[in-house]
């Protein structure tokens, strides 16, 4: 992580948003909202972290790090089917970033998955798919990152 | 009664012994589930990284199905990822008129819309602990699970964020734990039973998703936990999943079995194994199921004391 949550905060108070932009701590926010039941100024963190990954991506200085490929990779697969895809998540995103490491994830832990019959091998696709497409794009055309 | 039910992209296949589990023990506490009719993903953490409103747009389509299919009603999640996604939604889309005219237009362009406060979302922890209780839990309990240590783990999404009502405390919750005691189990002290099991960081950087497993597993295993409890498809896949690669890198031997607390629940309420899903896991929970006895543990005996002698000092009653 290139900065902490709070210089990152003192970051954005002195203005220096390229910087805040280009540094990887918000794809290293996992999301679990401790820091919004802990801040007593009730300032809502992970929202700006989401915010900030928005952002980052409109600036275009999201290249050097993976973190928004695994992001697209996944809502590719939920825009196209309304369901996400584990199989083929982990597939196009491990191939294309560690090809060695997807090998090793799929003969160890995805053939074990498999097994298990914990893996779907063919993506699950909703029924009215029009519908939720309709959806998703005027909910594109209405945007804004913020 | 009846509740919606939104089971989420994992309960179809990864975290398919949660939904079974769920559905058997729904039967004994008198619980009827009706699903939302072709829902779709909620977006996981991942949508709302790229896009916003597509991202409220794609979780409210599932919120304004349910409220047409079922009208007013209560939703259960039982995913912490779709359970948080949906509440905040629907509490957001309250909050900010600007982000609910946007979501408005964009249903509308699917022919759907949906008035924020009609559906009530809830997650099967709270469903069952608040609406059923914890003495409906009890009276079912056929085979107590006598002697078994089980670690209660709520990982981060259910218990918080605190912005929003929730139902147990944010940073130090009790459902979980008060419904394995009406099983019979022994639950264990946790400390780290809110703190985040990295999500879909395993993906992103494995050096920071294996220390936030180890230190989850070490906790456990600190305190002598025959199995963890889950109530999240993601914290289970991460904690049982990647259990070998958190040994290999630490150089541990954790083997401590990670399952939805439905399938306790259900194996306390009698039913079979196989009708719970069990087997599916990678680390077996076959060891520490053996460990059940049909008597209950033993009051631990006070501590014995030394001869009377020198000041005197306090005495405490130990409780079992």
């Amino acid at each position: 992580m290139d900065h902490s949550p709070r210089a990152i905060f003192a970051m954005l108070d002195a203005g220096m948003e390229d910087q805040v932009l280009a540094s990887n701590t918000p794809w290293y926010c996992v999301s679990c909202y401790y820091c919004m039941v802990r801040c007593p100024q009730d300032i809502p963190i992970t929202d700006i972290m989401y915010t900030l990954k928005r952002m980052a991506i409109d600036a275009g200085h999201y290249q050097k790090d993976k973190a928004p490929e695994f992001s697209q990779t996944f809502i590719d697969f939920v825009e196209s089917n309304g369901r996400s895809f584990e199989l083929g998540l982990a597939m196009r995103y491990h191939l294309r970033y560690h090809p060695v490491g997807a090998m090793k994830m799929a003969t160890g832990m995805g053939l074990k998955m498999f097994t298990r019959g914990r893996m779907e091998l063919t993506p699950t696709k909703i029924k009215n798919l029009p519908q939720l497409k309709s959806i998703l794009k005027k909910a594109k055309e209405l945007g804004g990152t913020a | 009664m009846k509740y919606g039910y939104y089971p989420g992209c994992s309960m179809e296949k990864n975290a398919r012994s949660y939904h079974d589990s769920t559905m058997a023990i729904a039967k004994s506490l008198g619980i009827e589930f009706v699903e939302v009719e072709d829902w779709n993903c909620c977006g996981a953490t991942e949508y709302i990284a790229i896009e916003k409103i597509p991202a409220y747009a794609l979780i409210t389509r599932n919120l304004a199905l349910a409220a047409e299919q079922n009208g007013s009603t209560n939703l259960v999640a039982p995913c912490s990822a779709c359970y948080l996604n949906l509440k905040k939604a629907d509490h957001y889309l309250t909050d900010d008129p600007k982000l609910k005219k946007k979501v408005d237009t964009a249903l509308d362009a699917g022919g759907l819309n949906y008035q924020p406060g009609s559906v009530n979302v809830q997650h099967l922890l709270e469903t069952i602990a608040i609406d059923i209780g914890y003495q409906a839990v009890e009276d079912q309990v056929k085979r107590p699970l006598y002697n078994l240590r089980v670690a209660p783990y709520y990982g981060c999404l259910v218990p918080r964020p605190a912005a929003m009502e929730q139902f147990d405390d944010p940073e130090h919750p009790v459902t979980m734990d008060k419904i394995l005691k009406s099983l019979g189990a022994t639950v264990i002290d946790y400390p780290l039973k809110a703190q985040c099991c990295g999500g879909h960081m395993t993906q992103i950087s494995e050096d920071t998703a294996l220390e936030m497993l180890r230190r989850l597993l070490k906790n456990a295993a600190d305190y002598d936990a025959d199995m963890i409890a889950t109530l999240c498809p993601m914290c289970q896949l991460n904690l049982d999943a990647y259990q070998d690669a958190v040994n290999a890198r630490f150089g541990t031997d954790y083997k401590i079995p990670v399952v939805y607390f439905t399938q306790l629940m259900g194996l306390a309420f009698g039913f079979p194994a196989s009708e719970l899903g069990f087997g599916k896991e990678i680390v077996s929970p076959s060891p520490a199921l053996e460990k059940i006895t049909v008597d209950p543990p033993k009051t631990p005996r006070a501590r014995r004391r030394g001869k009377k002698s020198g000041l005197p000092t306090p005495t405490i009653t130990e409780e079992g």
